[in-house]
């Protein structure tokens, strides 16, 4: 498959594709780290994650038109609003949905699966009444368009670095808020033992419902992330959630680092092998890889060998 | 220790439950609806099988998969093939430039028939395919899940995988598969025309026949020790375990066998309906498939039955009516089934009509067993409490 | 020494999670007709040794050698098949089958796919099923869900599905944990007649039954054998007591 390519060119392929590859990772990141958390803390399955990925695509669409309606003049920052709201928004919800449904549904993880699933139907239905079936573009602001060159083949588009600086903030926020937080040790706390946390005090309904708005709430910052790659259609947060739970399967669930590897690892392979053969080949080649590996390392590939 | 010997199939409660179906089905329903009606019903129907396989799978053996509709498909798939190669007979292709091989394939710049549709030009190598493809392919996903120990939710997840790879490639080699719109325009079985009115009610009673044998099938393995096996893995894993049960083959029979159960649900399909596509295999259909387990009850095998046909017959009518509404309806139930009447249907039955229903039909039998003469003397405690 | 005369022999047994030695260099040997008991701290290794021997838990360096069969090469129903019997520490029955179920299920016959599909309940089965209900004190209660029982009530039930398999080698982990005193009694009352011809290994805390039950005592500390001998000579050594009362 590399015939008819120099090496300068292939170098080129992969630099190129590689970044592009880093924007997939980008939203990739920000999907399973919100998905990691849930599953991961809670073992709750998130069917309804691409859901929330897109409720924040929707609000930043609706940030984006409110700007050049009424504040023409700030523009340009509209994204980080958008940002802010669409994380509010995706937690909110978040927070509602574990309250309502999710609560109640703790330890039955095959249940949770399908009734969430049943949760992104409606969604889905909902996004499609309010905002129609017509996908949705957002018009980002001049100085996130065009491209840094860096050698006279390879460029690299702005937009891109900036979701990407975007990730590794959040991904690095998530690490201090769950690793080094009081708070993020009591999430941990509830995890290992419940009913000790709640003994000493620990309010773990709260703690559930505030982990479930927060992987939510990244999710709804991916969506953010993911309108300046693709438009928004309600059935736009589905083609993204088998791919998310390979990543978070991959890593090997409660496991952040994992969980950023084996993004890295798929969206990489993904974007790479689709230049070299059509799209959905590639998806084949990278479900079927993830597959295979996980026969042979069922816990996922970063997992601590543990005493049961 | 006697009333531990006895090992029925049925039980009179369950006896009575298949007379009622098969009533409703064999003689109600083809005296009531039109010949289009009833083929619509056979068409749910040929899901009741995928849902029978989901009750011993996932409602007994606690094993959800949510790639059933990759062996639906398998199975549908395998019956076009053959339906579609009798159809494509050079006179009646005459007009391609290849004649003799199906139209998607001329289409597509084939010049020959591949290799894999050879077998099916024989009825009989179709039909074996029908259930061995599908069970030889779900037994190789078994045999490397289980032993490896995969399950619960990472199960669920890969099977779903499974229908997402499936359904790309059937999609991407278009000349082989018939791609996006799958294989359609079937005309005939040995001759004999399945598109006409009196083919398809025939058609419902076959489909009606092979519900009723895979529903004693089911019942025949519940029954056995093999299903209270099921029920233990889902209690308890480790015990069975080491009770020196090799649990992952249990696992991996199961599985084979509810896909095997998917596949002759397939084949029914495309006989009744007339084409096989991709959109009857990916994740959505697939997941789809639970919901009719679901409603019907996860553990009862006439709820399979009753779930696919009140689900099915809600789709029609829902998007036929308000095509909106649908979405949201399915989205309800998934989450009711778990939420609210995780049992289904049958859980609603056993719990509010059941009592009514003996209440009411109690006299009625002591009425009768007082009219016939009995052969043993009616005990006091009988005859007090009446 | 030669290793026939011992059903089990446990030699350098080791195993290591990550770098931490749960089972470290671990070897002991049962006789035929023993009633073994492991005492040691909470986290001394004690279920590990179990879990290694019926294959749970894969070793990482040793040998186990029963009736001469090497079991750490052996898949967990087979180590089963050879005649190892093992209870778990919290009483693991199956909840939503009744007794007479739970006893049928474990009876050692139909254990394989087909075998089950044509598993028929014959007098045989009705025999044994009856016989070990009345060794377990549940003869009245065969029709009852299993979820139903009390706790104590549900750890003779997992001895009975062991005995009903009639193992050379139990290993029952902690058997009269959340048992009332009279249950205690019964219970080693229970043991002793079934160990007439079978070797047991029992892990337990309550002293009075180790005393009451035991042949022979191994104390275990941090993944090894701290001492080993009747029970007198482990109560008087000095290292045991060192561990136990503090440092």
């Amino acid at each position: 498959m590399f015939d008819g390519y120099t090496a300068s060119e292939l170098m080129a392929i992969f630099a190129m594709q590689g970044f592009a590859g880093l924007i997939l990772f980008s939203v990739l990141v920000l999907m399973a780290l919100g998905l990691a958390i849930i599953f991961g803390q809670m073992g709750v399955i998130n069917m309804a994650h691409g859901e929330f990925m897109i409720l924040g695509a929707y609000v930043t669409y609706l940030t984006s038109i409110f700007f050049e309606n009424y504040l023409p003049g700030l523009s340009s920052i509209y994204f980080f609003v958008a940002i802010v709201l669409a994380f509010i928004a995706a937690a909110s919800l978040g927070a509602f949905v574990e309250w309502a449904l999710i609560r109640r549904l703790y330890k039955r993880p095959l249940d949770t699966l399908l009734a969430t699933w049943g949760l992104s139907l409606i969604l889905q239905q909902t996004y499609r009444s309010v905002f129609g079936g017509r996908e949705k573009g957002v018009s980002l602001p001049d100085w996130m368009m065009g491209s840094i060159p860096v050698t006279d083949i390879i460029e690299i588009p702005i937009n891109g670095i900036i979701v990407m600086v975007l990730t590794l903030i959040i991904t690095l926020a998530v690490y201090f808020v769950m690793q080094r937080s009081q708070w993020g040790a009591k999430v941990r706390a509830v995890v290992q033992n419940r009913p000790m946390a709640a003994a000493v005090g620990i309010n773990t309904s709260i703690v559930d419902r505030m982990t479930f708005a927060l992987g939510c709430g990244i999710a709804g910052i991916a969506g953010s992330a993911f309108t300046m790659i693709g438009s928004t259609g309600p059935t736009s947060g589905q083609l993204y959630i088998v791919d998310t739970f390979m990543v978070v399967v991959f890593g090997g669930a409660a496991n952040l680092m994992g969980t950023i590897a084996s993004a890295f690892t798929i969206s990489q392979a993904q974007t790479i092998l689709e230049f070299f053969m059509s799209g959905s080949i590639a998806k084949v080649l990278t479900l079927g890889m993830v597959v295979g590996i996980l026969m042979l390392r069922p816990q996922g590939l970063f997992v601590l060998k543990i005493r049961r | 220790m006697s009333n531990f010997s006895k090992q029925k199939l049925l039980s009179p409660a369950e006896l009575c439950g298949f007379i009622v179906l098969a009533l409703l089905l064999f003689v109600v329903l083809p005296l009531s609806l039109d010949d289009f009606r009833l083929n619509l019903v056979g068409k749910y129907l040929s899901y009741s099988f995928v849902a029978m396989g989901l009750v011993l799978c996932w409602g007994y053996g606690g094993i959800l998969s949510l790639g059933q509709g990759v062996f639906f498909g398998i199975g549908g798939y395998c019956m076009a093939m053959f339906l579609k190669l009798e159809a494509s007979s050079p006179e009646n292709t005459a007009i391609q430039s290849t004649p003799g091989i199906p139209d998607f394939m001329d289409w597509n710049q084939l010049t020959e028939l591949p290799w894999f549709w050879e077998p099916f030009n024989s009825l009989g190598l179709s039909l074996i395919a029908v259930v061995l493809i599908p069970g030889l392919f779900a037994f190789l996903i078994g045999l490397a899940m289980f032993k490896r120990r995969v399950g619960g939710v990472y199960f669920a997840i890969i099977t779903q995988a499974v229908a997402a790879i499936l359904t790309i490639l059937i999609v991407g080699s278009q000349g082989m598969t018939g791609g996006i719109n799958g294989i359609t325009d079937l005309r005939t079985m040995l001759g004999w025309d399945i598109r006409t009115d009196e083919a398809k009610v025939i058609l419902y009673f076959v489909c009606v026949t092979f519900v009723f044998l895979c529903l004693l099938l089911c019942q025949f393995v519940l029954r056995s020790k093999l299903g209270r096996l099921l029920v233990a893995v889902r209690d308890t894993e480790e015990r069975v375990r080491f009770s020196g049960y090799n649990v992952d083959n249990f696992k991996i029979f199961v599985f084979t066998f509810a896909a095997m159960l998917s596949a002759i649900g397939g084949a029914m399909f495309t006989l009744q309906v007339g084409f096989m596509s991709p959109s009857f295999v990916g994740i959505v259909p697939s997941i789809e498939m639970v919901i009719f387990c679901a409603v019907g009850g996860r553990l009862s095998l006439l709820g399979a039955v009753y779930g696919a046909l009140a689900v099915n017959f809600a789709k029609t009518t829902l998007s036929e009516a308000i095509p909106e509404l649908w979405l949201f309806a399915l989205g309800a139930m998934f989450i009711a089934v778990v939420s609210i009447f995780p049992n289904g249907l049958m859980g609603l039955y056993t719990a509010y009509i059941a009592p009514v229903v003996n209440r009411t039909l109690k006299p009625v039998f002591a009425a009768v067993k007082q009219k016939l003469p009995s052969k043993q003397p009616v005990s006091e405690s009988t005859t007090g409490a009446e | 020494m030669s290793k026939k005369d011992f059903v089990l022999a446990v030699e350098g047994l080791t195993v290591s999670f990550d770098g931490f030695k749960a089972v470290d260099d671990f070897s002991f040997y049962v006789e035929e007709g023993e009633i073994r008991v492991i005492i040691g701290p909470n986290g001394a290794g004690k279920t590990t040794v179990l879990d290694l021997i019926c294959g749970r838990t894969k070793s990482t360096d040793g040998s186990i050698k029963f009736c001469d069969k090497e079991l750490t090469k052996m898949t967990e129903h087979g180590i089963v098949h050879a005649g190892v019997g093992r209870k778990f520490q919290n009483p693991s029955v199956y909840e939503d089958l009744t007794v007479f179920e739970n006893l049928e299920l474990s009876f050692p016959r139909g254990r394989s796919v087909f075998g089950a599909l044509g598993f028929k309940r014959d007098a045989e089965v009705l025999k044994a099923i009856q016989e070990t209900a009345e060794m377990v004190f549940l003869q009245d209660l065969l029709g009852t869900q299993a979820t139903l029982l009390s706790h104590g009530q549900k750890q003779w039930l997992e001895i009975g599905m062991l005995l009903i398999q009639d193992p050379s080698l139990l290993m029952l982990d902690e058997p009269v944990a959340g048992m009332s005193v009279a249950e205690r009694k019964k219970t080693a009352e229970l043991l002793r007649t079934i160990t007439q011809n079978r070797s047991v290994i029992v892990i337990e805390h309550d002293m009075n039954f180790v005393a009451d039950i035991a042949d022979r005592v191994t104390v275990m500390h941090q993944g090894k054998v701290l001492s080993e001998g009747s029970m007198d000579h482990v109560q008087t050594d000095p290292k045991v007591i060192e561990v136990y009362l503090g440092h």
